[in-house]
């Protein structure tokens, strides 16, 4: 039996242990779904690890050491905001905390003054303030079903979230596509090297710093789809089967739908945020008396 | 020592101070007077704190009709004055508001005045004390920031007139101000000390005398006498609907419920918007970068804007779940929207920084204007964060702007390597301001937790949702210039004098430390203030203090890692930059062997966030909104 104090603590844990391995399994997924859409073979499911592996036996060579700073801060963040959202913390303190790691990896692509960096870090900025505004927007539906912003509480409500948050939740699978860097909206960086501003955000990052941020993405893929997971908490079977389907679509969205331009970006997810967002919380918000007694 | 005699001593230092600094002329006086009352007032508001903070709220009668005497004797002075300098500028806007205002004080301490008796002309509370620290500890170290400031100042620009025993005046006068406004309980004193802050801004804000600062000194002198005509005709109802005067007093008055205090709380709280610079009124503000930036420091973090703010603060209770406060409210929620949406598309670092005060004296009064108790409790955090993390950002942008002669962010590129110490405070200054786990984002955070019980708050969710997304994107870009590490730049930073420095170092101290004992401020000020208006009171739950308490001190570690990464011990590349980048400053050889510069620069976005269609559409909206709480009120009065 885990005591009351130290089951947070113990879920923390796991999410720091487990998530970096079932992380790097999505992206390896991932990559082979999507050669398979392609009609490729694909690269080996473990790929992603080797690849990690590979930058971590390179030398780190940086523009400014400042940037080993702005890169493990990311990192850091990143597992701090996860690890919070596992334990059943607060959602607001969780997107704070998440945002902050965020910021780093722009501060560290500010740092080194290449062209390509700046722009790529211009955007990720745009990226954030694309999706940020949603993300909150899904944190308030959630306790205005829940009447908390534990994940604690959240997680463990009978109420099956959804049906009282379907608008927030595709809002949510909108700018889950900006999070997760995928076309069309992968403008800041992209998996694919075709990019007009090279690697965007992470040009001048290589060896460990480039593995280092790899992993961050590891943990962020864990952590927002674990975001999906709240929406349907009171059936896991589903839930599951909800985050499938749902990084499916996202994969599908990413293969199938071309790059659009920054304005077009801020534009889908303000409008997105903005109606689906705010209308599913205004209906609620005069249901307010009939959904939690 | 008794309560009372600190609270006179507050108000009657800096004005003695002020006398001296406006006839002394030797600079190294000056330097020493103003020094010893910075410490004087300081400890003094200390010293409050700890005698009174758990005294709850005390009343204390002086003398009030000799006092208020001299006050309208000061009063009509200062008008014949604004009515001169009117004239001489040809301002006509500013003659018919200082007549108005001026015939309305004349026809009121003839008709009214006789039989008014206010027993209690001075209280104190935790709010008060709060204003007090802010005022006694921040106003003052940026009034010692201002001598070195001052200097070097006249040194660059000859051209100007050296009044520096003026200046300094007024800016002791302001403080003196300050402290009366917040510690008077009778709104014909609060009336009183509004003025003086009024008049004092303004010849602060003219103090270049170029016709810029002229104009903008009668813009913001105009806005800010109707805010006065509004204040004085609320106190003219309170006086018609009491001949004997006990609703002037302050403290009766908000227990007095809102059949009665409504009418005179929304034309003071336009007061407060006019002063704490909302949409319509916001130009004033933005117009008032041309000061000195010490004068802008003192504007925007603990003075001025801050009456304003206090004020609505004040009256929150009568506003909250009334139409008038809602409406006060959405002029707060859409002025904090567009105020950062504008700041976007700035690249002067001081209407930077003046957009981003506009903006959270906006979210100030959105929370004071719905006015529940868990709101009212954001509020005064906020007032508390915001002020120490601004004026630390103004006096950064201020050293940075004597030693590269720019003000422009653009200019401040690769400022880490040039002026270290300024960046790393700047950078701090600026976490401050929108980073977790700093204060700011501590006040959102408890915002948005407070506005989803309110009535109607998800509108000011929802527009705090898009407003604090743009409030990342301007500072993080502009992070991003001060960090970017450009070669070949030489450090520039030497000259700077010590006292400017340890005026810095204590502010972003101050910052942080806020952060830190914010828990123990809340328990110990705000929450019994709260409960002592409202019966109940906000608390951020202990486990999330401690989660960030926890990544307060993650973030303070972090730069350690730095130790790991030795010069030398690492490859150190050029940046990738597309043609064969080249040593030396930023050149890279592109195609046909040509060497070229590299120049970066951050997006503003001019069509999409630009000032003048934003600004446009905020004054029409907010200049409506206020216009039906007009017409709601002249309903309620007829």
């Amino acid at each position: 039996m885990i005591s009351e104090t130290f089951e947070p603590v113990f879920y923390a844990l796991v999410y720091i242990l487990v998530a970096p391995i079932l992380g790097g399994l999505i992206a390896g997924i991932d990559r082979k779904v999507t050669a398979r859409m392609q009609g490729r073979v694909g690269p080996p499911v473990l790929q992603p690890f080797y690849d990690v592996g590979k930058l971590f036996e390179k030398e780190n060579p940086v523009v400014t050491v400042t940037q080993n700073l702005y890169v493990l801060s990311y990192l850091v963040f990143m597992i701090f905001a996860g690890a919070l959202f596992f334990s059943g913390g607060d959602l607001l303190l969780v997107i704070f905390a998440f945002t902050l790691s965020h910021i780093f990896l722009v501060l560290g692509a500010y740092a080194s003054y290449s062209p390509y960096s700046h722009v790529g870090a211009e955007r990720e900025l745009l990226q954030i303030i694309s999706y940020e505004p949603m993300i909150i927007l899904t944190a308030v539906g959630m306790y205005m079903v829940t009447k908390s912003f534990f994940v604690s509480t959240i997680v463990s409500s009978p109420v099956p979230i959804i049906l009282y948050l379907p608008g927030v939740f595709i809002g949510y699978l909108i700018v889950l596509t900006i999070k997760l860097r995928k076309s069309p909206f992968d403008i800041s960086t992209s998996h694919h090297a075709h990019q007009e501003i090279v690697k965007g955000v992470t040009t001048d990052f290589a060896g460990p710093n480039l593995g280092k941020i790899e992993i961050a993405h590891w943990y962020e893929y864990v952590f927002l789809l674990g975001v999906i997971w709240l929406f349907f908490a009171w059936n896991p079977l589903i839930a599951v089967v909800a985050i499938l389907i749902a990084y499916f679509l996202e994969i599908l969205i990413d293969n199938t739908i071309a790059r659009v331009k920054w304005q077009l970006m801020l534009r889908t997810a303000w409008v997105i945020a903005g109606t689906l967002g705010i209308v599913n919380l205004g209906v609620l918000y005069y249901l307010r008396m009939v959904v939690v007694p | 020592m008794q309560i009372l005699d600190l609270l006179l001593c507050l108000i009657l230092v800096p004005l003695i101070a002020a006398l001296f600094l406006l006839v002394v002329r030797r600079d190294s006086w000056r330097a020493l007077i103003v020094q010893l009352s910075a410490v004087a007032i300081g400890i003094v508001s200390l010293v409050l704190l700890i005698l009174g903070f758990d005294k709850g709220t005390l009343l204390y009668s002086v003398a009030s009709e000799p006092v208020s005497q001299v006050m309208f004797f000061i009063e009509m002075i200062l008008a014949v004055f604004i009515l001169y300098l009117g004239i001489k500028h040809r301002k006509s806007l500013t003659i018919i508001l200082i007549l108005l205002q001026a015939g309305l004080l004349i026809w009121f301490e003839m008709s009214l005045a006789g039989h008014l008796h206010v027993e209690n002309n001075l209280f104190v509370d935790q709010f008060s004390i709060i204003m007090a620290l802010i005022i006694g500890i921040i106003g003052t170290l940026i009034c010692v920031y201002a001598v070195g400031y001052m200097e070097t100042y006249h040194n660059r620009h000859k051209e100007l007139r050296d009044r520096r025993g003026i200046f300094f005046g007024l800016l002791f006068i302001f403080l003196a101000a300050m402290f009366g406004l917040v510690f008077s309980n009778n709104l014909l004193w609060v009336f009183f000390f509004w003025e003086i802050t009024t008049i004092c801004s303004f010849l602060l804000i003219g103090y270049e005398e170029t016709e810029e600062a002229t104009n903008n000194s009668f813009l913001a002198l105009s806005m800010n006498l109707l805010g006065g005509v509004a204040f004085m005709a609320a106190i003219i109802y309170l006086a018609i609907s009491d001949p004997a005067g006990n609703l002037l007093d302050l403290n009766y008055l908000l227990t007095t419920g809102k059949a009665i205090a409504l009418v005179p709380a929304v034309l003071i709280c336009f007061a407060g918007i006019t002063k704490a610079a909302l949409m319509p009124f916001s130009s004033w503000l933005v117009g008032a970068m041309v000061a000195p930036t010490p004068v802008s420091a003192l504007l925007h973090s603990s003075t001025m804007v801050k009456a304003g703010v206090y004020i609505i603060v004040r009256f929150a209770p009568v506003l909250s779940g009334t139409t008038e406060g809602l409406i006060i409210a959405l002029v707060g929620g859409t002025t904090f929207a567009l105020a950062s949406f504008m700041a976007i598309s700035q690249n002067n670092a001081k209407k930077v920084l003046a957009y981003s005060t506009i903006a959270n004296l906006g979210l100030i009064v959105a929370c004071a204007g719905v006015g529940t108790y868990n709101l009212m409790w954001v509020a005064i955090l906020l007032i508390i964060f915001h002020a120490v993390a601004k004026s630390l950002l103004f006096l950064c942008v201020g050293t940075v702007e004597n030693r590269i002669g720019s003000r422009d962010i653009e200019d401040m590129g690769g400022l880490i390597v040039r002026m270290p110490r300024i960046a790393i405070m700047m950078f701090i200054g600026m976490a401050g301001m929108f980073l977790a786990p700093f204060g700011m984002v501590i006040s959102k955070w408890a915002a948005i937790e407070a506005f989803v019980t309110a009535p109607f708050g998800l509108i000011f969710i929802a527009l705090l949702a898009f407003g604090s997304s743009a409030t990342v994107f301007f500072w993080s870009k502009w992070m991003g210039k001060i960090i970017s590490v450009m070669r070949e730049q030489t450090v520039v930073e030497d000259t700077v004098k010590k006292e400017k420095y340890s005026v810095l170092y204590i502010l972003t101290g101050l910052v942080v430390v806020v952060c830190l004992i914010f828990p123990l401020m809340s328990s110990v000020l705000i929450e019994p203030f709260v409960m002592n208006i409202y019966g109940k009171t906000a608390l951020l739950s202990q486990a999330n203090i401690i989660i960030m308490i926890m990544m307060l001190c993650l973030l303070m570690i972090m730069p350690f890692s730095m130790l790991f990464y030795r010069k030398g011990a690492q490859p150190v590349m050029l940046p990738y930059m597309g043609g064969t980048p080249m040593e030396g400053p930023m050149h890279f050889t592109g195609s046909m062997g040509i060497s070229r510069e590299i120049v970066l620069s951050n997006y503003y976005f001019e069509k999409s966030f630009g000032e003048k269609r934003l600004s446009l559409f905020g004054t029409s909206l907010c200049g409506g909104l206020l216009l039906i709480a007009g017409i709601l009120l002249l309903g309620v009065i007829v």
